[in-house]
């Protein structure tokens, strides 16, 4: 049995790639990942709310499902999903209060009559199992196309790392943890004093000049310190740092595919939806 | 009643309350974990808001310390026990092992010029070199050197056993005073009160990742920078950034860092940077005239006397821009840092690209190798870890233990005569032990 995972809407949409080549390569690490069979959105307005209640009820839905797997576990690709159930988890363990207000609230409405939360359910992104439980070394060993040569910038962006106190994936200021992951895949990671900076997150939606002007930014810091191309974990961070085609903004599951040979149609570098192309 | 007094630290705390006691006919033993005494003063370029060299106002008294009848100095060395009851205390002392005889040493100098091994020296925050046997300074009190056992590798090739290396010092040392087979050794005193001035220290770098965590090089802490203001620093006193050694233009001090900032350094005011970094920056500015530099500040906490028109000097007669508002990042680009701050005065983001960065950082209790104050003593710490008073207003020299006094850095941030007079005021307090046993 895998490990429950939420997918979120946009890896099942416009980031497709993401979704596909996560699956694969978790397959093909033995550590598959499950698909919880009735999600609906994360809510994704966690960090913007100003009720906690109402933005914590779509993810304690999520929560809920991926209690009933016995699991007790979920994992996540996209880093706004992560953020988003991450810090629910964590506040309504640290809130029985609020926990109980929530379950009042799911426990009577229609989809989920008579359903609760018990606060069981730990959310890993999935870079957190790479490193906790395989391991960059035992990862590095089941290379067999080493990406030799490659000069890739890893890019955190702000929603994976921060807020440190409750995501607690890695340093927000100096995170480490996808360019060891891409040491481990053989490449030569870039760093750069960009990497965790926001790219315009969804002022892309109603500005995006301001979008354009912190990505553009970011990219062009990237490519002056001799990045080949940009790795995320974020859809939306991929969408935004696409700034004029510059460089292939990458997901960090596409790499893994590559240096794993699983194929092509898995790495699928050629499907990078690009603005320029849209 | 033991009519001798034990003080702990030998910084500008220790060495007053020491004089004090001394010079009122007691007998003090005076412990350092340095070679020399002096302490984070002595490093000091020039002391607010007077503009007093640090080295030449205090060597009178570090040299008085070293002539005193009545003090004995035990520096490179560490209190290893208290025991007692208050009047009678007996104290282990741990004298590190120096590999240099002192009764013989005469200070000439001649092992250190002739030492070829170097390592970064720390009494310069690194920014300097110095022998594998050194002195803290040229003017160490005592002027007499030990030698470092991770870079001596005389020291290494007996440590393994492997045929004797080097033995430059030896060879020329003319009174014969180096001594490879010196072991730790341990002294007893016997005192009847104690004053713990263990004094401060500067918060990590490390610990700021948003101001470059200590890996940019042109990125330094304000100790550091009074080491390239000093006449006796790495630098001769030229502001040389440590990068390339080329001279500033564009210099940003930023106030506060690690300080007022729970969530990545520490929750109280450092009460001296405000002070220190006005003094820096006009001290720069007399340095390099065409140099530009600016301070971020938070607040400015200039309660003292002369402390307001010092900040006012710098404001208006020397050039220095103030700009109210946090340092957000700090970054390498090329051979520029970058400074992303905000001016909160003007509502704008400021991004300065600057040559050198000072950070003043966070002012945080010393703590010994082995990560006790005293060992010994159960002294009450408060919650950043400084010396709890018996009673902060009116009893701060006291601690909670009776016959043991507090002074300086230790209780908490403060200045240099603000901890002058709490020094004095401990050996008041030790007198005052004396002096009732006499009744």
């Amino acid at each position: 049995m895998g490990t429950p995972y939420f997918p979120g809407c946009t890896l099942a949409t416009k980031a497709k790639n993401y979704d596909i080549s996560g699956k694969a390569v978790a397959a093909a690490l033995g550590m598959p990942l499950d698909e919880l069979p009735d999600w609906q959105c994360c809510g994704a307005t966690f960090p913007l709310a100003t009720d906690n209640t109402m933005a914590l009820i779509a993810p304690t839905r999520i929560l809920i499902q991926a209690e009933q797997t016995h699991a007790n576990k979920v994992t996540t690709l996209c880093a706004i999903c992560y953020n988003v159930l991450k810090r629910t988890e964590v506040s309504l363990r640290k809130h029985p209060e609020q926990l109980e207000r929530i379950n009042w609230f799911v426990s009577t409405d229609e989809t989920t009559a008579g359903q609760t939360y018990t606060g069981k359910v730990q959310v890993a992104h999935f870079l957190q199992q790479l490193r906790d439980e395989l391991g960059w070394k035992a990862l590095g060993e089941r290379v067999t196309q080493p990406l030799k040569g490659l000069k890739l910038a890893p890019y955190y962006g702000c929603l994976l790392l921060r807020p440190p106190a409750e995501i607690g994936l890695d340093d927000p200021d100096q995170p480490t943890i996808l360019a060891d992951l891409l040491t481990a895949l053989g490449a030569e990671p870039v760093d750069f004093p960009f990497k965790g900076e926001c790219c315009g997150s969804y002022l892309t939606v109603n500005k995006p000049d301001v979008p354009a002007a912190l990505s553009g930014t970011i990219v062009e810091s990237a490519a002056k310190h001799g990045a080949q191309a940009i790795v995320t974990a974020c859809p939306l961070c991929q969408y935004n740092l696409d700034v004029k085609g510059r460089l292939p903004i990458l997901y960090f599951t596409q790499l893994l595919a590559e240096s794993l040979e699983l194929g092509e149609e898995i790495s699928n570098f050629k499907s990078q939806m690009s603005k320029g192309a849209v | 009643m033991i009519n001798k007094a034990l003080v702990i630290g030998a910084g500008i705390a220790g060495i007053q309350a020491s004089l004090d006691i001394a010079n009122s006919g007691y007998q003090v033993a005076l412990v350092d974990r340095q070679p020399s005494i002096g302490g984070h003063m002595a490093q000091l370029s020039e002391t607010f808001p007077t503009l007093d060299c640090s080295q030449c106002i205090m060597t009178p008294r570090t040299v008085e310390v070293g002539h005193h009848e009545n003090i004995k100095l035990y520096t490179y060395s560490e209190v290893a026990d208290v025991s007692g009851v208050p009047g009678d205390f007996t104290v282990r002392i741990r004298q590190k092992a120096k590999y240099v005889n002192w009764d013989n040493c005469t200070g000439c100098g001649v092992c250190q010029e002739k030492c070829p091994w170097k390592a970064p020296a720390e009494f310069d925050r690194g920014l300097g070199v110095r022998k594998a046997i050194y002195t803290l300074s040229p003017q160490a009190v005592p002027n007499k050197p030990v030698v470092n056992p991770d870079v001596c590798v005389r020291l290494q090739s007996i440590a393994k056993g492997e045929k004797l290396k080097c033995g430059a010092c030896l060879k020329f040392c003319p009174t014969n005073s180096i001594d490879f087979q010196q072991t730790e050794s341990f002294v007893e005193e016997h005192v009847g009160a104690i004053v713990v001035a263990t004094g401060f220290d500067v918060f990590p770098q490390t610990r700021l990742p948003e101001y470059g965590g200590g890996q940019v090089p042109d990125v330094i802490d304000a100790l550091a920078f009074e080491r390239l203001l000093a006449a006796s620093g790495p630098t001769g006193g030229k502001v040389k950034r440590p990068s390339d050694g080329k001279e500033p233009r564009e210099v940003v001090f930023v106030q506060c860092a690690g300080s007022r900032d729970p969530e990545h350094g520490v929750p109280y005011c450092s009460k001296i940077c405000c002070m220190y970094t006005a003094k820096q920056a006009i001290l720069y500015k007399h340095r390099v005239h065409n140099g530009q530099p600016y301070v971020f500040y938070i607040d400015i906490r200039a309660g003292g006397k002369g402390y307001e028109e010092f900040i006012n000097r710098a404001q208006q007669d020397e050039g220095v821009v103030y700009l109210r508002g946090k340092v957000s990042k700090i970054y390498r680009d090329g051979d520029k840092v970058m400074v992303w701050g905000s001016d909160t005065l003007s509502g704008r983001k400021v991004e300065i690209a600057a040559d050198l960065v000072i950070l003043s950082m966070a002012s945080v209790p010393s703590i010994s190798a082995n990560g006790h104050r005293v060992p010994g003593l159960a002294l009450t710490l408060d919650e950043n870890g400084f010396y709890q008073s018996s009673d902060a207003e009116l009893a701060p020299m006291e601690s909670n233990l009776p016959g043991v006094f507090l002074a300086g850095a230790g209780i908490g941030p403060k200045d240099i005569p603000e901890t002058v007079a709490q020094a004095s005021g401990a050996a008041a307090k030790v007198l005052g032990m004396f002096r009732q046993a006499l009744k």
